[in-house]
């Protein structure tokens, strides 16, 4: 399978700061790929890298077929860019935002007048088309933005943290419009630090952790490897989870904090009598968490 | 993808393209206050200076002063509409809007960014810069078939200070600091350039630093148009000309290293 994007040893300094470190990533065409990582990770650099908006100090990067930064324009010609943060002309109406991107993004005059229509009914937004950017809550400007970066029908779809900040309605509402795309055949490489939401719409989750890549796989199979089947929640007072956590210690017992409770990790493989708790599935949150570590930098 | 994959090269011509219209549809929702600013000032000094002086000052290298006045202040126009949308503008879409991210993540590159950002200031500094003299010719300034060039002229003057503008928002880390170079710099330049008096009385260094004043040679080429070329004026084009194309690459050298990094 061809590679839409793929990063060899990618490497970003700022000043005395590493925020890409040797970073290998792969987007086979066709597939949603979830950038998964904490805040600090490197995953916005890693996304201007990919627009040419930073320059790499090493390594190899090739988008669709083009090698960055070199041919970064042709490449951009191909993919379209959600940002992070909300960029749009707040003054112009739904339409006109979309109509400055056909030109933006080279769509033939001829198709103008079809892109703008097949962004509006992507966004859900035909009967807001003039309406006022200011005048849009924000989980329409959220959909206007996504759909800006659709108006000519990319190739590759980067999105950098697309539901943050948003309410549990308006993000399953933009899942459903992430999924759809997938389904259309779009390549998508998709940063976020929620974990529900490369669960559900990555096929493959990079985790990176101090601008590194720390682990590669489908979700389910990096759930296996990294936290196994099952976990155990122990809840108490924060004196009981710091003896249970040092007992678990002292058995080897892999371990995370969960704020309220502490978890043990693959407890189906464990000798030994285990604490009372609560067992449930392990997730992906508890490879994030086992991966980037828990300490807040 | 819609249609066949996109050649693209330096300079392209749908990449300015671009960058133009999203300008032109953002330019209807603010047109009138900018028309306002960018005209209304400049009438306000013409008519200040034209009746205020003019009542001490009758004639100025042979002129009435209404029309000394009335030429010069295309130049001010010029600067006003251009040098501060020039720095203001800028630093709000790249710093506060991130418009220059939304854009260079498309298909554009930092030189058309701020060529066609320059372009469209200048063209409107082009057609600002002539409301002074239309005043004039309210006030009794003669018609001439120059007066047809001044468009022209003010908008390469006005590609200049646009740049200039740019260059300024890409030097400074904080739009507080503007105030420094409109104090230091662009202030002195609009007192020191002949727009309203000439800079023959001047001290002997004055009327050198007016000679490396691009808004001299503005005022110089705008007041030659409508009362006669001279000679002299293929020095104040080629001037024009020079410093447009110096501040235009400085400005995109800047920039670059500003937005992408």
């Amino acid at each position: 399978m061809s590679l839409a994007i793929s990063l060899r040893g990618a490497v970003k300094r700022y000043g005395a700061v590493t925020a890409v470190d040797g970073l290998d990533l792969d987007v086979p065409e066709g597939t949603c790929v979830g950038l998964l990582g904490p805040n600090g990770a490197g995953k916005s650099t890693t996304m201007r890298l990919l627009t040419a908006q930073a320059i790499a100090d090493q390594g190899e990067l090739e988008v669709l077929g083009h090698r960055l930064p070199g041919d970064s324009k042709s490449a951009r010609a191909l993919m379209g860019v959600v940002p992070q943060l909300d960029n749009l002309d707040t003054t112009l109406t739904v339409e006109q935002n979309l109509l400055v991107f056909t030109y933006l993004y080279r769509v033939p005059r001829a198709s103008r007048r079809d892109a703008i229509e097949r962004a509006l009914a992507i966004a859900n937004l035909g009967d807001r088309r003039g309406s006022r950017v200011d005048e849009l809550s924000g989980g329409m400007r959220r959909r206007l933005l996504i759909a800006r970066a659709l108006v000519h029908e990319p190739r590759l779809v980067l999105l950098d943290e697309p539901t943050v900040g948003l309410d549990p309605q308006v993000r399953q509402e933009l899942w459903a419009l992430i999924d759809r795309l997938r389904s259309e055949g779009v390549s998508i490489l998709m940063s976020t630090h929620y974990i529900e939401e490369a669960e559900r719409l990555a096929d493959t989750v990079t985790v990176m952790s101090h601008g590194k890549a720390v682990a590669v796989g489908r979700p389910a199979d990096l759930v296996a490897e990294h936290a196994g089947r099952e976990a155990l929640e122990v809840y108490g007072a924060p004196a009981r989870l710091l003896e249970v956590e040092s007992d678990a210690r002292e058995r080897g017992w892999p371990t995370r904090r969960t704020g309220t409770s502490v978890t043990i990790l693959r407890i189906d493989a464990l000798n030994g009598e285990l604490p009372a708790g609560e067992r449930r599935v392990a997730t992906l949150e508890d490879v994030f968490v086992l991966l980037t570590g828990e300490e807040i930098a | 993808m819609i249609g066949p994959e996109p050649r693209v090269r330096r300079l392209d011509r749908a990449a300015l393209q671009g960058v133009l219209v999203r300008e032109v549809v953002n330019f209807g929702s603010f047109w009138r206050s900018s028309t306002f600013s960018s005209t209304v000032e400049p009438t306000i000094y013409l008519l200040a200076f034209g009746f205020g002086f003019g009542s001490l000052v009758s004639k100025v290298n042979g002129l009435d002063y209404v029309q000394f006045v009335g030429t010069g202040t295309v130049a001010t126009a010029v600067l006003f509409s251009s040098v501060f949308p020039g720095m203001f503008s800028t630093f709000v879409k790249y710093q506060f809007q991130r418009t220059y991210d939304a854009i260079l993540a498309a298909p554009v590159d930092t030189e058309e960014l701020v060529t066609g950002e320059a372009l469209w200031i200048a063209a409107r500094a082009g057609t600002y810069g002539c409301v002074p003299m239309l005043v004039a010719m309210a006030f009794g300034l003669a018609p001439a078939w120059g007066m047809l060039v001044v468009p022209l002229i003010a908008f390469m003057s006005g590609f200049g200070w646009a740049c200039f503008g740019i260059l300024v928002a890409a030097v400074m880390k904080s739009i507080d600091n503007f105030s420094y170079v409109t104090s230091t710099v662009i202030t002195p330049l609009f007192l020191v350039a002949g727009t309203f008096f000439p800079i023959s009385g001047l001290p002997e260094w004055a009327r050198i630093a007016a000679n490396v004043n691009p808004l001299y040679h503005c005022v110089q080429l705008v007041r030659h148009a409508v009362f006669g070329f001279q000679a002299e004026d293929l020095w104040h084009l080629g001037f024009i000309v020079a410093f447009g194309l110096l501040v235009w690459r400085l400005a995109i050298a800047r920039m670059e290293r500003k937005l992408v990094n």
